[in-house]
């Protein structure tokens, strides 16, 4: 493994416990693990069901629908890697399956993003194991 | 069997918080702190056998406790950290006390010390979160300014709050800084329209909404009461505490603009057998000015979500109807590591003792000390601090 520069982002890591996750990303597909026992969903990605500790950790395809729960302007990057996008907008994004995740805002000015604005994902590739998931507004 | 009054804060120091470190170790401000409070308490280092030592924010910290009692050539019977983040100071006011009360020791010496400026501070920082935070690292988080900014944005959302309102706070703790010849911002007082004219961090935060990282440390002891009451200064009673907690990760919460505050104010507040009515001055956690404000909502001191017109009807000063953070606060004073959490509880004890000087409250009997610390809020623990029990 080559050592990360300081200009690259930082990638998440593919674990047995998110592989699911970022496969269905790699295929434009938002996959929220679903406990088999319990039948909640939750994130991120666990060994064990955070509700009811089962191991019977299954996954729904979500719809990839939802809204900003929250959200912030980014005018200061947190490092050299993320210089050239700001300003930017990251959130926690509510989906319609219920369960909440962080992620960027993307599509329209950062002006334009409000609490509560529907929004749906679409897929970024970042390397050829991690694509991640971006939200945009739904165009009416 | 209640532990209300059964220890006392009995001497504390402080470091003056340094923007750049220069040749200053984390050994030396820790030997200095902690030298300055057993002298304060008028107590012998031979009297400490307690240690509670907060692991530094930007450096190896595995052992620390241990390395801190060998550096002081202590034997404490009782030795940990407090890893809670900024609300460790609080922390080791109940783990000091709940140790006294269990009989492992009866004087404990609770020291921090951090050497650090922004730069550094925010690449430990950044290190940790890309570590454990990767689904949000990923899209260039921008850590804990990201986190409350999140929190305001909801906050501001839900109750109407607006930034007039989240300025008002930074203005009023400046005003107390003006007081402190050792706040690193104390040299002439802040308006709302400077605030609010500050460069954008992240929206809705302002520079002036957001702590300054520095150099610094401090030291405080907990004793029993009895013990308390033989030294030469008054004692500072522990009357309550309380602890609370929440998700770390904030996409996990229910709810976000109702904090952990909510569970340990009450919890701290009936220990010690008070009300909200009853608290002459509080000093709140304050590494942004949103932090500031939903702690005044959830310990009760106004309805949840009246918080912005609150701080706007009141005035916050050290000379007001409403004293907070009567040092300036981290905003003003700076946040050396976790002794901006300390200094909530040193300027509290300070108050409580009388011996704040220009900026001393009046009357100040029995103070409320918020230590809020993690990720947004993740840990809480609040005190309440008198000068009878």
């Amino acid at each position: 493994m080559t050592t990360p520069s300081a200009l690259a982002k930082p990638l998440p890591h593919v674990t047995p416990e998110n592989r699911e996750f970022w496969e269905g990303c790699k295929q434009g597909l938002l996959k929220i693990p679903k406990c088999g026992v319990c039948s909640r969903t939750f994130f991120p990605p666990s060994a064990r069901c955070p509700h009811c500790l089962s191991a019977a950790v299954q996954w729904t395809t979500a719809s990839g629908r939802g809204i900003v729960y929250t959200f912030t302007v980014v005018r200061r990057a947190p490092s050299v890697a993320f210089q050239k996008d700001v300003p930017y907008v990251i959130g926690s994004i509510e989906l319609a399956e219920g369960v909440r995740i962080p992620s960027r805002v993307v599509g329209c000015p950062p002006e334009a993003v409000k609490v509560g604005m529907p929004v749906t994902a679409q897929f970024q590739k970042e390397s050829d194991e991690i694509t991640v998931p971006l939200f945009a507004p739904i165009s009416r | 069997m209640t532990a209300r009054g059964n220890t006392a804060i009995v001497g504390f120091a402080e470091y003056p918080p340094l923007r750049d470190p220069g040749e200053v170790t984390l050994d030396h401000i820790l030997m200095n702190v902690a030298a300055g409070a057993i002298s304060d308490a008028g107590l012998k280092r031979q009297d400490i056998d307690g240690l509670l030592a907060g692991t530094p924010v930007a450096a190896q910290g595995f052992m620390w406790p241990s390395l801190a009692a060998s550096m002081l050539h202590l034997t404490p019977a009782y030795l940990d950290n407090c890893d809670i983040g900024g609300a460790a100071a609080g922390g080791m006011v109940t783990r000091a006390a709940a140790a006294i009360q269990a009989g492992l020791c009866h004087t404990v010496l609770c020291v921090t010390s951090d050497v650090v400026n922004t730069a550094t501070f925010h690449a430990a920082t950044r290190g940790r979160h890309v570590e454990r935070a990767p689904l949000e690292a990923v899209y260039g988080w921008a850590g804990a300014n990201a986190h409350y900014a999140l929190l305001a944005q909801r906050h501001f959302y839900e109750y109407g709050t607006t930034n007039r309102h989240l300025a008002k706070i930074a203005v009023d703790q400046r005003t107390n800084a003006c007081q402190n010849p050792t706040a690193l911002f104390g040299d002439r007082p802040l308006t709302i329209q400077e605030v609010l004219d500050s460069p954008l961090i992240c929206d809705p935060l302002h520079r002036y909404d957001c702590v300054r990282p520095c150099t610094g440390g401090a030291a405080f002891i907990v004793t029993t009461a009895e013990r308390a009451r033989a030294l030469r200064k008054p004692p500072v009673y522990v009357l309550g505490y309380g602890e609370g907690f929440a998700n770390h990760d904030m996409h996990s919460r229910e709810q976000l603009t109702t904090t952990s505050v909510a569970v340990s104010a009450p919890k701290a507040m009936q220990m010690a057998g008070v009300s909200p009515r009853d608290i002459k001055v509080a000093e709140l956690y304050d590494c942004f000015t949103i932090t500031v404000l939903v702690a005044i909502e959830d310990a009760g001191f106004c309805r949840k979500g009246d918080g912005g017109p609150f701080v706007a009807a009141h005035d916050l000063s050290f000379k007001g109807d409403f004293p907070v953070n009567t040092h300036g606060g981290q905003l003003s004073f700076g946040q050396p590591g976790l002794a901006g959490g300390m200094s909530q509880v040193v300027e509290a004890a300070r108050q409580v003792r009388h011996e704040a000087g220009s900026r001393q409250v009046k009357d100040c009997d029995v103070a409320y000390v918020q230590c809020s610390g993690g990720s947004a809020l993740s840990n809480s623990v609040s005190l309440v601090l008198a000068d009878r029990v």
